[in-house]
């Protein structure tokens, strides 16, 4: 059947769209405040940290909902990134200049994950206060940290606005502006924890 | 006195035009200067038409006149449509006066160019028979009045209508490029207009087929350029979102009874 290949497409890209939101959002959103236990002291990141790490079948958990997912996404991302054109010069129009950033921050939230995978998941040491304080003390980390975190919040802020749209939740004009408004400021304070976090694991001196 | 006035007039002003052209599909692109007496009250049209009356260059060549697309000459057969000034819009509505010159024109290019500013828009009657933009009546008998249309849905289906096919939201599509084969904003709100219609509503899964098929509708990126430059003024935005909800209602409900 000459459709089914066809379909994959549609099937492709409402799989890219759902999975960021479901699961890749949702986890976004626990890290975030899960680092920013780290402004209540070190004691209560530690604590948390350690919560997580006895989650049960945790490598699975992992694998499914957070490797898979955010690799699905990244990937297919890239792909969408390049076969898209670019006129935000001819046509300067808001919502053309946040199509613009949102691909912008979707391939540098890539290569910030991929860096920080390396640095922090996969780099043999254990999770906790100490080490993450000795990581972002080194100011390219640190600078590299808080770009990632602005581009990861606001790729996925405005991303939810399109999901929005995608699932056709948001329809109309004014919907969609409440939406934008909604969601800008939710990326502002998804970044400000963030931000904060990064700012605190460096500066708080055990 | 009134005639001596407007005569005066016209031999002061002119307007200056800067023209991409090239000769045929093939051929080499280059630009050219046109400088045409101006009138009260003319728009682009009435611009090249000067210039067909009289083709020569700003440096005083003559040259081979410039081509183009033209029919109604009030805004509802979408045929004079080019990139004046950076913008997709009709030839026509554009009023001289009201644009900065010099005048940029400039053929659509998400189009073939087949000379001047002229393109060819097949890919956009392609892609109207792909989603089916029509309400299917004929038969071998006579099939009876068909159902009516509540006046309330009427009312804004009717501003879907006006969409006269001038690509206008084609050309400013950031996803319709040589990488992708997305067939572009009107179609999907074409397909909401035949699928409102309770006639069209008949046929409707065979538009949802054809949407979510290649180049369908989750090509969209929501960059939302082609609402901002539709001459008509159709909710081409909201015409997506709306199928946005049909199109994944239909293909998840179908995925489950298959």
């Amino acid at each position: 059947m000459a459709s089914t290949a066809v379909n994959r497409d549609f099937l492709f890209r409402r799989l890219h769209t759902l999975s960021g939101v479901i699961p890749v959002g949702l986890f976004l959103i626990e890290h975030l405040f899960t680092n920013a236990t780290v402004t209540l002291g070190p004691g209560f990141y530690n604590e948390a940290v350690n919560t997580i790490q006895h989650i049960p079948f945790l490598h699975v958990v992992e694998f499914v909902f957070i490797f898979v997912p955010l690799t699905y996404h990244g990937v297919f991302g890239l792909y969408v990134a390049y076969t898209a054109g670019y006129n935000n010069r001819q046509f300067s129009w808001f919502r053309n200049q946040l199509f613009v950033w949102q691909r912008i921050t979707g391939v540098l939230t890539f290569i910030f994950i991929v860096y920080h995978l390396w640095t922090t998941r996969f780099s043999g040491h254990e999770p906790n206060f100490a080490f993450v304080h000795n990581l972002v003390s080194n100011n390219f980390n640190f600078w590299f940290l808080i770009i990632g975190v602005v581009a990861a919040t606001f790729h996925f802020s405005n991303g939810l606005w399109s999901f929005m749209v995608h699932w056709g939740i948001t329809v109309g004009p004014r919907a969609q502006r409440i939406s934008a408004i909604v969601m800008l400021t939710l990326f502002v304070i998804l970044a400000g924890v963030g931000v904060d976090s990064v700012f605190t694991f460096r500066d708080t001196i055990v | 006195m009134a005639v001596r006035e407007q005569e005066l007039g016209t031999r002061q002003r002119t307007v200056r035009l800067i023209v991409e052209r090239q000769e045929d599909a093939q051929s080499a692109v280059y630009t050219e200067e046109f400088e045409v007496p101006w009138r009260p009250g003319m728009n682009v049209i009435a611009a090249l038409m000067e210039i067909q009356r009289n083709p020569v260059n700003s440096k005083g060549q003559p040259v081979r006149p410039v081509t183009w697309e033209m029919n109604c000459l009030e805004e509802v057969c979408g045929a004079c449509m080019m990139v004046i000034n950076g913008k997709p819009r009709q030839a026509c509505s554009a009023l001289v006066d009201q644009l900065t010159q010099p005048i940029y024109l400039k053929p659509a290019r998400t189009f073939p160019v087949v000379r001047d500013l002229v393109v060819n828009r097949t890919r956009m009657f392609d892609a109207l028979k792909r989603v089916k933009a029509w309400v299917p009546i004929d038969g071998t008998y006579d099939l009876g009045p068909g159902p009516k249309m509540a006046e309330a849905e009427r009312q804004w289906a009717y501003e879907l209508s006006k969409c006269f096919t001038c690509g206008a939201c084609v050309e400013a599509c950031p996803n319709v490029n040589e990488k992708t084969s997305f067939i572009g904003p009107f179609a999907i709100s074409q397909a909401r207009l035949f699928n409102t219609h309770p006639t069209g509503a008949m046929h409707k899964e065979e538009r949802f087929e054809a949407l979510l098929g290649e180049g369908g509708i989750h090509e969209c990126g929501n960059s939302q350029n082609c609402v901002q430059v539709c001459p008509k003024g159709i909710p081409l935005t909201t015409s997506i979102a709306a199928m946005n909800k049909d199109v994944n209602r239909y293909a998840f409900s179908s995925w489950l009874r298959s």
